[in-house]
C-alpha cells in the first residue's frame, strides 16, 4: 500500500532523502520527475501516488503521468504523453490529460511547460548566432614558442637588417635626387675626374699663391674658399653640381680628413694665407694642415 | 661490484689516459641511484677533461701556424643548419613569378587598386586591443576602424566589399590583451590567421619619436624565402600604398625569423651615404602564421592551403616553413 504521508513524513523532515539539497533558505528536490523543483509536500514525486510532470527531450516536450493503479509496477509507472509543437495547442492537450486531476496539477505543469518552451527558443536563436570556440592552450606549447621568438628575435639583429636594407636602398637609388650623397657606385668615375681636379687644383693654387704672396689680404667669398679647399677632394665635381649646401658640409669634414693624407704638398702654396677667414669655418681642418706645413713655430699646431 | 663511489672505475667509456678499455658497460644497470648519479658525474667530467684538452691542442695547432692558419670554421647557426625546404622560391624561376602575376594579388601589384583597410576586434574589446587598433590604423594609410557590435563576419565581408575596402584585419582578444589576427584580402582573396605576441604599444616603447604623420611608409619584407612566404609577404606588401611618400622617411618592416614575423615602424635618416639613423615610433608586435586559407573567412567549408599542425611540422628545430 501506498502511504504517502508516512513516506512524506520520513524523507520530509526526519530522514534522509537522497534527491533532497538543503540551503541556507530553502530545500530543494534533485528528482527529474518534480515540477517544481523544490521540496515541498505537494512537489515530491515520492510522496505523492498521483503526480504529473512535463520533461523535454531533444526539443519535444511530454507530459508524464503517475496514478496510483500503477504503482506496483515500477517499469510502467510512468504515462508519457507526447505534447503538439504548437503552444495553445500543448496547453489544451495538458487540460485534457489532467482533466480530473486537482487543479494545482495542471497549473503546475502548464508553468513547467511555459517555462520549457521559452528556453527551447533561446536556444534556438542562441544556435543561429555565432558561435564562440573556446581553443585550449597548451602551456607547455606556449612557454616554448616564447622562448623561441625571444631567440629568433635576438637572432633576427633588427636593427641592423633594417638599416642594411635602408642603405641598400639608397645605394641602388630608389630614392631618387633627395639625398644628395655621392653614390658608391660613382666611385671609380670620380676617380678618374679626381686626377684631373688635382691637376687643376695645383694650376689654381699655384696662381693664388703667387696673388696672395705680395701681402695683400683679401676676404675671399664663401664659394671660392669651398672650391679652392675642395679641389683636391674627390667627388668635387658631384657637390658642383648638387645645389644643395647642407648636405656638403659633413661631407667636407669627412673629405678633409681623406684629404689631409693624400696630397699635402699641394696646398702649401695656397692655404696659409687663407687661414684667416676659413679658420672659423673649419678650425679642425686648420690645425691638421698647420702640422704639415709648419710643423714646429706654430702653437695652434698642438 | 663496484668498492665504492671514489674509486676511479677502469670501466668508464673514455679514452683517457687513465682508463683501459671501451667497455660494453652503460650506466643504467647500476642500481643505486647515489652511485649511478657520481659514475655520472665522473663521465661528464671526463667528457670535459677531453673537450678541453681538444681545444687547447688545436689552439696551440692554429697559434703555432700563425698566419698560415686555415680560416676557422663558420659557427653553426639555426639559420646555417635549416633543412632546405623545397618550395623556397629561387628569384629566377618563371613559375613563380606566372603565379605570381595571375594571383588574388596580381591587380593590386598592377596598380589597379589602392589599399583600404578595415581593422576591428573580437566582441567587446578591452581597452588595450582598442589602442593597438588605433595605433594600427595610424601606421597603416588609409585604414579604418570600426566598432564590432557582434556582427557575424560573414555578414560583414559582402559589406566591406561592397564599400570597395580591399583587407579586412580582426584582431582577436583573449583576457584584455591582442593575441590573433586574422587577416583578409577582400574580393575572395586568401586570408591569413596569425598568432600575436608581444604586443608593444605606443606609450610603452623607449626612446621613441614623435607620432608617425600621414605620409605613405616604405614597406620592408625580409626574409621570406619560401613559396608560403612569397605569398603571405605579398599579403603584406598589399596593405600599404604603392607610392612610398619619401619625405616622409618612414619606414614598415616584415621580418621573417624562424617563422616568426617582427613588425616595427621606423623613422629612418640617412647621415651620410654610410650610415642611417633609425628610430622606432609605432607599434610592434611578432606575428606566427597559424593557417592561411583560400577564401574568404569561412572557418568551416572554407579551403585551407596551409594549416599549422604542430605534431608534423614541429618535429624539427631546424625545419622553418615561411
Amino acid at each position: 500500500m501506498q502511504h504517502d504521508d508516512v513516506i512524506w513524513d520520513l524523507i520530509g523532515s526526519k530522514q534522509f532523502c537522497s534527491y533532497k539539497v538543503k540551503t541556507k533558505t530553502k530545500n530543494f528536490c534533485r528528482n527529474e520527475y518534480n515540477t517544481t523543483g523544490l521540496c515541498n509536500r505537494q512537489s515530491c514525486p515520492l510522496a505523492n501516488s498521483q503526480y504529473a510532470t512535463v520533461r523535454e527531450e531533444k526539443g519535444r516536450c511530454y507530459l508524464y503521468m503517475k496514478v496510483i493503479e500503477r504503482a506496483a509496477f515500477p517499469a510502467r509507472m510512468w504515462e508519457k504523453v507526447k505534447l503538439s509543437e504548437c503552444y495553445e495547442r500543448a496547453l489544451q492537450e495538458i487540460d485534457e490529460n489532467l482533466i480530473y486531476w486537482p487543479r494545482y496539477y495542471r497549473h503546475k505543469c502548464k508553468q513547467r511547460f511555459t517555462k520549457i518552451t521559452q528556453y527551447l527558443i533561446r536556444i534556438r536563436k542562441l544556435t543561429l548566432k555565432r558561435q564562440r570556440k573556446l581553443v585550449p592552450l597548451s602551456r607547455k606549447v606556449e612557454r616554448r614558442e616564447k622562448r623561441r621568438e625571444e631567440k629568433a628575435l635576438i637572432a633576427a639583429q633588427l636593427d641592423n637588417a633594417i638599416e642594411k636594407e635602408l642603405l641598400e636602398r639608397l645605394k641602388q637609388g630608389t630614392y631618387g635626387d633627395i639625398y644628395n650623397f655621392p653614390i658608391h657606385a660613382f666611385d671609380k668615375a670620380l676617380e678618374k675626374q679626381d686626377e684631373e681636379s688635382e691637376s687643376e687644383a695645383e694650376e689654381e693654387d699655384d696662381e693664388e699663391g703667387e696673388d696672395e704672396d705680395k701681402g695683400r689680404r683679401e676676404f675671399v667669398a664663401d664659394d671660392e674658399i669651398e672650391e679652392s679647399d675642395l679641389s683636391d677632394f674627390e667627388d668635387m665635381n658631384n657637390l658642383k653640381v648638387s645645389d644643395e649646401e647642407e648636405g656638403d658640409s659633413s661631407e667636407e669634414e669627412e673629405e678633409t680628413e681623406e684629404e689631409m693624407e693624400g696630397s699635402p704638398g699641394a696646398k702649401s702654396k695656397g692655404k696659409t694665407p687663407l687661414k684667416g677667414p676659413v679658420r672659423k669655418k673649419r678650425p679642425y681642418v686648420e690645425i691638421e694642415y698647420e702640422q704639415e706645413t709648419e710643423p714646429a713655430p706654430k702653437s695652434k699646431a698642438s | 661490484m663496484s668498492p665504492g663511489p671514489n674509486f676511479d672505475i677502469p670501466q668508464e667509456e673514455s679514452e683517457s689516459a687513465g682508463s683501459s678499455f671501451p667497455p660494453t658497460f652503460s650506466l643504467s644497470t647500476i642500481k643505486n641511484k647515489q652511485r649511478r648519479h657520481l659514475m655520472f658525474m665522473k663521465l661528464k667530467q671526463e667528457k670535459r677533461k677531453q673537450k678541453l684538452e681538444l681545444r687547447k691542442k688545436r689552439k696551440k695547432e692554429r697559434d703555432a701556424l700563425g698566419d698560415k692558419a686555415p680560416p676557422k670554421d663558420v659557427p653553426k647557426t639555426i639559420e646555417n643548419q635549416r633543412v632546405y625546404d623545397e618550395t623556397t622560391v629561387d628569384p629566377e624561376d618563371e613559375e613563380v613569378a606566372f603565379d605570381e602575376g595571375t594571383d588574388e594579388f596580381s591587380a593590386y601589384f598592377n596598380k589597379l587598386t589602392n589599399p583600404k583597410v578595415l581593422i576591428t576586434t573580437s566582441d567587446r574589446p578591452r581597452g588595450r586591443t582598442v589602442r593597438f587598433c588605433e595605433q594600427l590604423a595610424t601606421v597603416i594609410p588609409n585604414a579604418h576602424v570600426y566598432y564590432r557590435r557582434g556582427l557575424a563576419l560573414k555578414r560583414i565581408i559582402p559589406q566591406c566589399v561592397s564599400r570597395n575596402f580591399t583587407y579586412l584585419m580582426v584582431i582577436n582578444e583573449d583576457r584584455k590583451v591582442p593575441n590573433g589576427m586574422v587577416l583578409c584580402h577582400l574580393p575572395d582573396g586568401p586570408t591569413a590567421h596569425f598568432k600575436v605576441s608581444s604586443v608593444r604599444l605606443r606609450k610603452e616603447m623607449k626612446r621613441r619619436g614623435k607620432d608617425p604623420t600621414e605620409h605613405h611608409p616604405e614597406v620592408i619584407l625580409n626574409n621570406f624565402s619560401t613559396r608560403l612566404g612569397h605569398s603571405i609577404g605579398r599579403m603584406f606588401a598589399a596593405l600599404f600604398p604603392h607610392d612610398p611618400h619619401f619625405v616622409g622617411r618612414q619606414v614598415a618592416t616584415f621580418h621573417n625569423q624562424r617563422d616568426f614575423i617582427f613588425f616595427r615602424f621606423h623613422r629612418y635618416i640617412f647621415k651620410n651615404e654610410k650610415r642611417v639613423g633609425i628610430q622606432e615610433l609605432g607599434p610592434r608586435f611578432t606575428l606566427k602564421l597559424r593557417s592561411l586559407q583560400k577564401g574568404t573567412f569561412d572557418s568551416k567549408f572554407g579551403e585551407y592551403e596551409w594549416v599549422h599542425k604542430r605534431h608534423e611540422m614541429d618535429s624539427s628545430r631546424r625545419k622553418f616553413h615561411l
